[in-house]
């Protein structure tokens, strides 16, 4: 009996609030990088923030929902092109890097009804596939150019510095509003109905989980992001080179962070995206050999690593930052669950 | 009549999909792993045949040399890679394959340069040889030649499936592993032999790759979609679909070019699509598992 009532079931942990409390403060002194430190730095930190929701948009997809998508890349693209066609309209920039991301975003609604409904292997192709018919069409609009692409001119209007300030702010904005949304989502029913469909879909719909709705929201979620990170994109590389934003290599990047950082941890893929990062500052000058390098990376994290970095760091000493399940206490610490675990609210 | 022409040829076309894409349909059904390394391999297989055929030997002679190496290659390649990452996790062999495809292409590309390279030059006049069937319908015998060895080695790979004992064995693994295993397949065994295939066949396509026009060190990726495509029209896992699939690829992305030029590839995409779509309304919406008892295997 005493054992009973010792043992509880919950969230957070002394280290996660401490930790969630961090990494308030740390977006808090973030927000000023561009007024005290150098324009180098900020143009970096933006990149680094653009991999970041690229690297959480595809854990989302697969680690949490199960949903393995070789297509993200058609959603960077598609928000990259209708930022231009709205700043072309004469939609302030800034606010067509928002709508140009929400109206990408809003093409996963209607994808998803038939997307959703394939299974593992085919939802991974098909998706490439749909990216490569949006990439079709794409060039085919004369007025972005086709394959040669055109530039976001309408950002002329703004200086160097104004570009770089409200680019790294945008960024920034953009990938704590992303990773906070998925926070909520992943700790609400939702997030505990997804993961049941990711670990066994026949399972979760005979207990009653809504599977293609479940996944849609995570779909629409990570169609928004990855259109995000492609406006973005845009905003801090000028040029609009369709080939360049529809190439499967975004999706390719995207599997490399997810991974290397640790699948359907929430921690995880901010890791990665910051491994990533390193590696393409300290290499990326080296030019074939970087890639040969990334390639072999990415094969040594598969074989070596496969729960990925912090994947690792989670299953040795249990530890979550921004807890998203639950956990038992009162138990002695061999009995400890393991964090990823969660379990579906009553 | 040009429309008929443009028919036949994506018929012929298909045959070449289908090459390409029986060792990623067997890879798949038999070990649930999607190899986006499988175009890659193709084309160094390719670039294998030009170095040899380019030191004098004939490329059919070259495919006699480069296939078994690619084929033990293969086999090396699951020891030593897929079945380590397959035991993280369905998942894993993915950035493990993508990995692969970058280090193959960026080395390949380190060694020969961005050229476009062609065994066109190798193969005397089977290039330029066709047969007229009328004024409008031109058969090459370089593309009857693929279509043809396309039925056969997929005739050869059934019947291997079908009637073998390492066939048996590869079809229960496909179905249950550890029941296969239970009943005394070894599974280590039938792995390796699929991946031997797969990259043997993946070298010939892309030595017919080579022959039909051109490639590059990142020739892969594109090649790997068509692959795919043909697997996933034809129904994952069974192989004269794989054909048939192929075939609706070829015929589509003929079509759509006689159309206009630009719908080449647009046009096989959206086939693709639609093929899914119908696919989806026919099992009836919202009828779960019915997807997959539509793309039944049958390897």
């Amino acid at each position: 009996m005493n054992q009973r009532n010792a043992i509880s079931v919950g969230r957070w942990t002394r280290l996660s609030a401490i930790s969630t409390g961090c990494a308030l403060a740390l977006v808090v002194a973030l927000a000023f990088v561009p007024v005290a430190l150098s324009a180098n730095t900020t143009d970096r930190l933006t990149t680094l923030f653009i991999y970041v929701i690229l690297a959480a948009m595809w854990n989302a997809l697969a680690g949490y929902a199960g949903l393995a998508s070789v297509g993200q890349q058609a959603f960077f693209g598609l928000g990259a092109y209708a930022t231009i066609r709205l700043a072309q309209q004469g939609v302030n920039v800034y606010a067509a890097l928002v709508l140009g991301a929400l109206l990408a975003g809003a093409v996963a609604v209607p994808m998803s009804m038939l997307m959703l409904r394939l299974r593992g292997g085919e939802f991974a192709i098909g998706m490439w596939v749909v990216a490569e018919v949006c990439f079709g069409l794409v060039i085919l609009d004369k007025s972005v150019g086709g394959l040669t692409g055109t530039s976001l001119i309408a950002l002329n209007k703004y200086n160097a510095d104004d570009q770089r300030a409200y680019n790294y702010w945008m960024a920034l904005g953009a990938a704590v509003v992303l990773l906070v949304l998925l926070f909520v989502l992943l700790r609400s029913r939702t997030g505990a109905s997804l993961q049941a469909i990711r670990d066994d879909e026949e399972a979760a719909a005979s207990v009653g989980v809504r599977v293609l709705a479940g996944k849609g929201v995570i779909f629409v979620l990570a169609g928004v992001g990855c259109a995000m990170a492609g406006s973005l994109w845009l905003a801090t590389s000028i040029t609009f080179q369709p080939k360049s934003y529809f190439g499967v290599e975004w999706t390719a990047y995207m599997i490399f962070m997810a991974l290397a950082g640790g699948l359907g941890t929430f921690e995880g893929p901010i890791i990665g995206a910051i491994v990533f990062f390193v590696i393409q500052e300290q290499f990326g000058d080296s030019g074939v050999w970087y890639l040969v390098g990334l390639g072999a990376a990415a094969v040594g994290f598969a074989l070596l690593l496969p729960q990925g970095l912090w994947g690792a760091v989670e299953g040795r000493f249990g530890i979550q930052l921004f807890p998203v399940g639950y956990r038992l206490r009162g138990l002695d610490s061999t009995a400890t669950r393991a964090p990823s675990e969660t379990y579906a609210e009553s | 009549m040009i429309w008929v022409n443009q028919i036949v040829q994506g018929v012929l076309l298909g045959g070449y999909y289908a090459v390409l894409a029986c060792g990623l349909s067997l890879m798949f059904g038999v070990m649930r792993i999607i190899n986006l390394a499988h175009g890659g391999l193709a084309v160094l297989g390719a670039f294998f045949v030009f170095v040899l055929s380019k030191h004098g030997l004939s490329p059919w002679v070259a495919c006699a040399v480069v296939l078994p190496a690619m084929g033990v290659a293969g086999w090396a390649l699951q020891r030593g890679i897929l079945e380590r990452s397959l035991r993280a996790g369905p998942l894993t062999p993915l950035l493990a394959t993508f990995g692969l495809l970058i280090v193959l292409e960026n080395l390949l590309f380190e060694r020969f340069g961005a050229d476009e390279r062609s065994l066109f030059p190798y193969i005397g006049t089977l290039g330029y040889d066709s047969w007229t069937i009328s004024s409008d319908i031109i058969a090459a015998k370089l593309y009857v030649l693929i279509f043809v060895v396309a039925v056969v080695l997929l005739g050869g790979l059934h019947l291997f499936l079908a009637r073998t004992p390492l066939g048996r064995s590869m079809r229960a693994t496909a179905e249950d592993r550890d029941t296969a295993e239970l009943v005394g397949v070894n599974s280590r065994a039938v792995y390796g032999v699929a991946a031997a295939i797969a990259l043997s066949t993946a070298a010939l396509a892309g030595a017919f790759l080579g022959m039909r026009s051109s490639f590059g060190p990142y020739s892969g990726s594109q090649e790997l979609l068509f692959a795919f495509e043909a697997v996933v029209i034809g129904g994952l896992g069974s192989l004269w679909g794989t054909l048939a699939g192929g075939i609706v690829l070829g015929v589509s992305q003929n079509v759509g070019a006689q159309l206009d030029p630009q719908w080449f590839l647009l046009a096989g995409h959206v086939v693709f699509l639609a093929v899914l779509m119908t696919r989806v309304l026919l099992v009836g919406l919202g009828a779960r598992g019915g997807i997959r008892i539509a793309l039944g295997r049958q390897a």
